[in-house]
């Protein structure tokens, strides 16, 4: 039956930007990641808008971008959507615990980078509204997980001065994970290094509904009018008012599907999205830098300027 | 003589083409195929550049109004159900005004051809939408997409989507501005039948209940409520991004984005496109059973 052939999208394939990779047992040799030199100048160049790069008091890594990367077009909020977990553990006939594992390894990884990279904010698709649906032993692990991850990477997340904020529907989450939240976003509130957003039990739509109905309650206790609701109201209540940059510059899709999935519906009206055929364990230095690569050397016109 | 040759030999090319291209779409519907296809249609400014039609402002937008007619045809003989395009985005009445001014006048002439009975409307039975913020258009324009719609109310085929003066964040905004319009009429209603003493816990219970807004008040006041969510959004010119064009609508759809400028576009994207979208179905059937 001709419909049941699998076909990879090939105009996504004849494009530089992608790796297919013909044999998915087989996992093509990475080359070795590009070494970061020393430079004077450095602190300059990896530099943002206020000038910190490790917060105050931290030590500066003289480094400069790898080589065909510009500082002036880094995006400055990075969106994860970290598919491919269960096939890889599925591909290497291990159980899906395995490959969430390996996941939060390549994510560690991806973390460390960001930060050498000086990128501000990086927001993950940690676990969607949808997921709660998955089987109940494979959420239980996930929760588990984030618990587990959580406590251990306080150490680090202090060190490295990140902060994190988690958004989603908190409520469905246990007690204990809702106050391990609460405490370690309270704890690294003042870190002014990478923030990480963890998305988990989150929906785009949900994030706009539930941003309607705080708008609707202050409607409703006369402090606006209806006709006065704008964009900016909106943007105002939405779960990614934890941070100063809401919209993604580039959003990175791993696994090779092309959709978004429900992750960050408004914020990402503008957002480059870059699909990967890496599934998210393999997805580490290389094919993030290709990534960043391919991001700027698009044209960002909002659909005025001209080009 | 040899000009009727040629002539000839030119509609038989196409009679032929024809009879392929209807070979090609019966197989393909012999499988899974969308119900509904998003087009952005991108890089008519850049096949203009490209062949050097600077003289004239609207020359890509024309070109492209050609391919947009191309696909609209194939998504007909395909037997897709609904299509919808991004004609106008509300960003780009920040272009050279010059620019604008060729759009809208193209826009208006294109609505009005519509009407005319070997519109590619009127022959494939198609029914026209227009959806968008209308109030930032002309006057003519907006009669005269008001006559389109009320033209075609009664065609059964097709319907066509046509997104002028849109952007999904605008349209979030009035779904929004009309949930709460609505709510903030029953709040208004529960209050002014409040009674005494037990009664009053039990109207503000109510109150509050007519508070919450859910999802659907806010799908149903969206401009493109009346649309099946689209299950491909096809994107030209090789950009990655949806430029604020039914973010909410597209959460789930497959993203498909040929290298090609929008007037380039051809047959074989559509059925690659088409082609592709069989694997994606069965996720998209998985999300319908979980909800």
């Amino acid at each position: 039956m001709l419909f049941s052939l699998s076909l990879s999208p090939t105009t996504l394939t004849s494009s530089p930007r992608f790796k297919f990779h013909s044999c998915p047992h087989v996992l093509p040799p990475k080359p070795p990641p590009p070494r970061l030199r020393a430079s004077s100048q450095a602190h300059h160049v990896i530099l943002e808008d206020n000038g910190s790069f490790a917060g105050a008091g931290a030590a500066v890594e003289e480094n400069i971008l790898p080589a065909g990367l510009r500082t002036e077009s880094m995006p400055r909020h990075v969106a994860l959507v970290m598919d491919g977990n269960r096939r890889w553990a599925r591909l290497r006939g291990l159980p899906v615990g395995s490959g969430y594992e390996a996941g939060v390894r390549a994510l560690r990884a991806i973390v460390e980078l960001c930060c050498k990279l000086g990128i501000r904010v990086l927001s993950v698709f940690a676990f969607s509204s949808e997921n709660w649906f998955r089987p109940q032993v494979e959420v239980e692990f996930l929760m588990d997980l984030f618990e587990r991850g959580m406590r251990d990477e306080m150490g680090s997340l202090l060190r490295e001065n990140i902060r994190i904020s988690v958004i989603g529907d908190s409520s469905k989450l246990s007690r204990s994970l809702q106050e391990l939240i609460k405490r370690t976003e309270e704890a690294t509130k003042t870190n002014c290094g990478l923030q990480l957003i963890v998305a988990v039990s989150y929906s785009g739509q949900y994030d706009i509904v539930q941003a309607c109905q705080k708008i609707a309650i202050k409607v409703k206790d006369g402090l606006i009018e209806p006709n006065n609701i704008n964009e900016s109201l909106i943007e105002q209540e939405l779960e990614t008012n934890c941070t100063e940059f809401p919209y993604p510059d580039l959003l990175i899709r791993t696994s090779g599907e092309l959709r978004i999935s429900n992750f960050l519906l408004w914020q990402l009206a503008y957002t480059e999205l870059f699909f990967a055929k890496s599934l998210w364990p393999d997805f580490g230095e290389v094919e993030f830098l290709e990534a960043l690569k391919a991001f700027q050397q698009r044209q960002r016109r909002y659909g005025g300027r001209d080009f | 003589m040899e000009r009727e040759r040629e002539d000839s030999a030119t509609k038989y090319f196409h009679v032929l083409c024809s009879y392929m291209r209807k070979f090609i779409f019966r197989i393909l519907s012999m499988g899974t195929i969308p119900n509904h296809i998003a087009f952005i249609m991108d890089g008519n400014r850049r096949y203009a550049k490209k062949h050097n039609l600077w003289a004239d402002d609207a020359a890509g937008h024309k070109a492209g109004f050609l391919a947009l007619a191309s696909m609209l045809k194939y998504c007909y003989e395909l037997g897709i159900k609904c299509a919808s395009i991004y004609a106008l985005s509300i960003d780009n009445f920040k272009r050279r005004p010059n620019e604008v001014q060729y759009v809208m006048d193209l826009m208006l002439e294109k609505i009005q051809g519509l009407l005319k009975e070997e519109s590619i409307v009127q022959k494939y039975g198609a029914r026209v939408y227009f959806r968008g913020n209308m109030t930032l258009l002309t006057e003519p324009i907006r009669v005269a997409a008001e006559k389109a719609m009320v033209a075609t109310a009664n065609n059964t085929g097709m319907m066509l989507f046509i997104c002028v003066a849109y952007t999904s964040t605008d349209e979030i905004v009035h779904a929004i501005q009309e949930s709460c319009n609505n709510k903030w009429v029953g709040i208004q209603e529960a209050n002014g039948s409040k009674a005494r003493n037990q009664a009053i816990r039990d109207v503000e219970y109510q109150i509050e209940e007519k508070a919450i807004i859910k999802l659907r008040d806010i799908e149903k006041h969206m401009y493109m409520d009346v649309a099946p969510d689209p299950d491909i959004l096809i994107r030209t010119s090789g950009e990655h991004r949806l430029s604020n064009f039914q973010l909410w609508q597209t959460t789930y759809c497959l993203l498909y984005s040929p290298a090609v400028l929008w007037p380039e576009i051809g047959l074989r994207h559509l059925v690659r496109a088409v082609l592709d979208f069989p694997q994606h179905r069965s996720y998209l059937e998985k999300k319908k059973e979980q909800a």
